[in-house]
């Protein structure tokens, strides 16, 4: 039987009817369209499928979407509006400058996950050290290898979010 | 990976909660946080006729000083364990436990009762839990009951807890003078998971003795368990680094190891001494002030 829930995705607010059963995961891609939420291993350990609920990055495939019934969610496609300054005029969020400028992807595919979760290691913790950015990504996983740019793109991000707030 | 299709409910108080269980006794399942259950459900291991959603209940998640003890409430997540000021100062073992669980993403989603209702071999929880003598209060339409650690976990995946009844909060008694408690863990690489776990309090006596040890394992066997061979053999005894090294030989006795594809059970019982006799190590240190 279907159940009604509320969702606000990236600021906007959807009122939808799933099964008790749908993954979040499912929600964004497949009902919202939102494509930018990787599904990886679905077994809630590689971490593409990162987002943020109410501000705290989680694993949408191992979440319901009922379970996010008024809930606020953040997606890779609603990060940079939700930058400092940045508003609906698009531009890159820190992190994801981060990413573009130190080449911290090479297929991409785990890059949502990665930016997401770096997202909420910056809001709790604004500078961290390499050790703290690695325990903070334990969660997500690189199969290209490339976790030095990766660590490089959030220490670029640390800099320029802790210039922007002074 | 798409759980089973199941009736889905969102009680508004515990008392709304413990009516359903009552009334779909072992058809329902409790949803807190999902990191133990929707893995279960997604790989069709479980498939509940009932989902009870508890995850958005108030007043089910706090840390707080009562009787003497800490309370914890079932719905508290590992990451407000980890960095609970409180629990940081009473009772450090329980963050250095949950520091230790998965990674950012299921500390921030996974619950500490979810964790040990689930009591999986490979939890981290159990060992701190034993360790510390903790007391689970259950709570059911008949009113609560308080198991003690030792008798809540009965084998793999089974504990105390009846049909009806519900985790509700966890009481764990604050760090004694002159005792020091750790949590020392071989991860699996991938899941993140204990082959093996080892939590360990020790309280020293005035002289410098070993007044008393309680040392909790999780992982080696189907259960987590009380190395009570471990604790003998320290007790009353002045500590040394061979003192501790011999009672950590101990650590997997009169168990039987699981054996897996990530660990043998030769390898779980050579790691549990290893493991106990690291926790033993770090545990002495800190009830001798030292910082470890």
């Amino acid at each position: 039987m279907a159940v009604e829930i509320q969702v606000r995705v990236n600021g906007k607010t959807h009122d939808s009817r799933v099964e008790p059963r749908l993954l979040l995961v499912h929600y964004l891609r497949d009902v919202l369209g939102l494509t930018g939420t990787h599904i990886g291993c679905e077994t809630s350990l590689c971490g593409a499928c990162t987002v943020l609920l109410d501000g705290k990055a989680v694993k949408s495939c191992t979440v319901l979407a009922v379970q996010a019934d008024g809930s606020e969610v953040t997606t890779i496609e609603g990060l940079a509006a939700q930058a400092p300054g940045n508003g609906a005029k698009g531009g890159l969020h820190p992190v994801q400058e981060g990413f573009w400028e130190k080449h911290g992807l090479q297929c991409g595919y785990c890059t949502p996950g990665m930016i997401l979760t770096s997202v909420q290691l910056l809001e709790d913790n604004p500078d961290p050290s390499e050790a703290e950015i690695r325990r903070a990504l334990a969660g997500n996983l690189c199969r290209c290898t490339g976790y030095q740019h990766i660590i490089e793109a959030v220490r670029y991000a640390a800099k320029k979010m802790s210039k922007g707030k002074r | 990976m798409i759980p089973a299709a199941f009736e889905y409910h969102v009680p508004k108080t515990l008392e709304e909660t413990l009516r359903l269980l009552e009334r779909h006794g072992d058809e329902a399942k409790v949803l807190a946080g999902g990191h133990s259950l929707l893995p279960l459900m997604k790989l069709r291991l479980a498939a509940p006729r009932y989902v009870i959603d508890i995850g958005r209940l108030r007043g089910m998640s706090y840390i707080r000083e009562e009787n003497g003890q800490i309370a914890i409430g079932a719905l508290t997540t590992h990451a407000d364990l980890e960095s609970s000021a409180l629990l940081l100062m009473r009772c450090p073992l329980l963050p250095e436990t949950a520091a230790e669980i998965g990674d950012v993403q299921v500390r921030n989603r996974g619950t500490l009762g979810g964790s040990l209702a689930h009591a999986d071999p490979a939890g981290d929880y159990p060992a701190s839990i034993l360790a510390l003598d903790a007391e689970i209060i259950a709570a059911s339409t008949a009113g609560t009951r308080t198991i003690c650690a030792r008798d809540f976990f009965v084998d793999m995946l089974t504990t105390q807890l009846r049909p009806g009844e519900i985790l509700s909060q966890v009481r764990v008694p604050p760090l004694a003078p002159r005792t020091g408690a750790a949590y020392c863990k071989l991860h699996q690489p991938a899941s993140g998971f204990a082959i093996v776990g080892v939590a360990a309090r020790l309280t020293l006596g005035k002289g410098g003795k070993i007044d008393s040890a309680a040392v909790g394992i999780t992982g080696v066997g189907p259960k987590a368990y009380r190395a009570a061979a471990v604790e003998k053999a320290l007790r009353g005894k002045k500590p040394s680094p061979k003192l501790l090294a011999d009672a950590a030989r101990h650590a997997a006795q009169g168990v039987e190891p699981l054996s897996d594809l990530h660990a043998s059970a030769e390898y779980r019982r050579e790691m549990a001494a290893v493991f106990t006799r690291r926790a033993l190590e770090r545990a002495i240190a800190r009830a001798q002030g030292k910082k470890a």
